[in-house]
């Protein structure tokens, strides 16, 4: 089973060659003449005013939070579909509980109004 | 070893078959053909982006009553492609003052690289796949959530308002479909007992999209939020943040951003073919192997997958010609009150009504039963939906000045007294920061 991975291993350490080649080519071809008013942030004609590195808005964080919950649960559901034909009633019973749990997490999040969008 | 004995295997898709009859099936060769393997597969993922831009181009302008490329490359402007590929090549890659230098350098690395890695286990026909793995589905869900970390990079370190803000749209939006995309991947994976995409295919004697419809359209929508196209194109909407994260980018470094989506867009045609419309099958042609021991079905397997493929990828070009982009509150309203109850719900009843089937039942019948449970859970779903509908327009028709399209009305009166066309100022604009969890952080970049 180790062997399979030999392939993926191979294909992870050669795939920086793959865009490298292009960009670095385009560096060798391109010309190279910057000055600081060619490297000023774009921004509609004006020019950018104060940091862009900012506090943000906490609605995109709340929204991360919730997909936490769902990513992790996925971790656990993935095994139990995968092995899904030699699981006995049982099982499958205790696999229906914990998607039927984290239904509930979603809808006391819904009825929280998290996912409302402000 | 001999000349014809290479050209039949090569004919046949089956060069590594060739390699070890001929070299032994030591590590060195093993080594070696896998070598081959990442060389020919990322080649081909390049090159065949080059067909797919000019593809596209040529289809969305039909469905815009243009002609698209004509000039470079003969009547149908096939070298367009080769040749801005050149004009790339040779254009001043701009570094903006203060980006932050390896993450903006990074990302279009990556997420080529990203883009890439998925193709490993994708089946082309039948023996014709990078490696087989035994969690191949769940390999392909762990690279692609990779790729919402390079957008984050790659709008991070450009030091550009808009490109952070397509940044911040894109890890919203790709998270939150990645949750459905998930829960419409387990109803395959429980269909096949197995999450090797070669056993999803081999399990696949009736294509799983006749045994759930609703799951193979989840997961379709879902994908068109991942790769970030119409209507879910918020990351790179050009009408309001201009190109999104990739606006700071120039020369080949944008080309690897473009080349990406298209990679993509093209992976999750295969996927899709893949999970639902049975792969590379096509009536058992594909396992034919001629009377001397070459498998040239192989060939139908590889033309049948194709050609499904890009079926799936003129519907995906067919809906960016067609559809406008939706609101980012819609974007998310949709997918975590419609499509994430509704996975949750289809992989709820499909895990229990699959384990009731008893084993031996013929697979008709078994089709039938899931395919009859996915139309009442999609009617389920469709009159729920109905229903809150129609109560949120008795809401808005009762509810006066609260409706966005009352508010304006009920100004429009001093319209004519002002005597002047200027737009009248909406004094029912909600309370931006009332949030039901009290979060009160300081709005310092309006967000719409």
């Amino acid at each position: 089973m180790l062997a399979e991975w030999q392939y993926i291993g191979i294909f992870v350490a050669l795939s920086p060659i793959f865009p490298l080649a292009p960009v670095v080519l385009n560096r060798l071809l391109g010309p190279h003449r910057p000055n600081p008013i060619k490297q000023q942030t774009y921004e509609c004609g004006i020019e950018t005013v104060g940091d862009t590195w900012i506090q943000f808005k906490v609605q995109y964080y709340i929204y991360a939070l919730v997909f936490v919950v769902f990513d992790i649960e996925a971790v656990f559901l993935f095994p139990i579909a995968a092995a899904f034909g030699q699981l006995d009633l049982f099982a499958i019973g205790a696999a229906v509980l914990f998607i039927f749990l984290l239904s509930d997490g979603l809808i006391y999040a819904w009825s929280r109004g998290v996912l409302e969008w402000v | 070893m001999n000349i014809l004995d290479l050209l039949k295997s090569l004919l046949s898709l089956s060069l590594g078959d060739f390699i070890r009859r001929n070299f032994g099936t030591g590590p060195g060769t093993e080594l070696l053909i896998d070598l081959g393997g990442v060389v020919i597969l990322s080649t081909f993922c390049l090159l065949i982006v080059i067909f797919l831009i000019w593809l596209t181009r040529k289809i969305v302008a039909r469905m815009q009553d243009r002609i698209g490329p004509n000039r470079v490359g003969g009547r149908f402007g096939l070298l367009q492609t080769v040749a801005d590929v050149m004009k790339l090549l040779s254009k001043e890659v701009i570094h903006p003052a203060g980006a932050d230098w390896v993450a903006f350098n990074a990302a279009p690395l990556l997420i080529v690289i990203s883009a890439l890695l998925m193709w490993a286990v994708m089946p082309f026909a039948p023996g014709v796949i990078g490696v087989n793995l035994n969690i191949g589905v769940f390999y392909i869900l762990a690279i692609s959530s990779a790729s919402v970390m390079v957008i984050l990079l790659a709008g991070w370190g450009s030091n550009n308002k808009y490109a952070l803000l397509g940044a911040f749209r894109a890890v919203a939006q790709m998270v939150s479909y990645e949750v459905p995309m998930i829960l419409a991947l387990l109803v395959p994976i429980i269909l096949a007992s197995t999450m090797s995409t070669e056993g999803i295919i081999a399990a696949q004697t009736l294509p799983f999209i006749l045994f759930a419809p609703v799951s193979a359209l989840i997961f379709f929508v879902s994908s068109l939020a991942e790769t970030g196209r119409t209507p879910f194109d918020l990351l790179e909407a050009e009408s309001e943040i201009v190109a999104g994260f990739h606006i700071e980018y120039s020369g080949m470094k944008f080309g690897m951003f473009f080349l990406a989506e298209f990679l993509n867009t093209l992976f999750m045609s295969g996927l899709v073919v893949t999970l639902y419309l049975g792969g590379y099958r096509f009536f058992g042609l594909e396992n034919w192997v001629s009377a001397d021991g070459y498998p040239y079905g192989r060939l139908i397997g590889l033309a049948a997958f194709f050609a499904k493929t890009f079926l799936l990828y003129f519907i995906y070009d067919w809906i960016r010609g067609t559809l406008p982009r939706v609101r980012v509150d819609q974007i998310l309203n949709f997918n975590w009150k419609f499509l994430v109850p509704l996975s949750l719900a289809l992989v709820f009843f499909v895990a229990i009504v699959d384990k009731l089937i008893p084993p031996g039942t013929n697979v008709v019948v078994r089709m039938t039963i899931h395919l009859l449970l996915n139309i009442l859970i999609a009617a389920v779903a469709l009159e729920l939906l109905r229903r809150r509908g129609r109560q949120n327009r008795l809401a808005m028709s009762a509810g006066g000045g609260s409706g966005g399209v009352e508010a304006v009305a009920g100004h429009g009166g001093g319209h004519d007294d002002h005597g002047h066309d200027g737009p009248q100022p909406i004094e029912d604009v909600p309370d931006v920061l009332d949030t039901p969890l009290g979060a009160r952080e300081p709005v310092v970049i309006p967000v719409h």
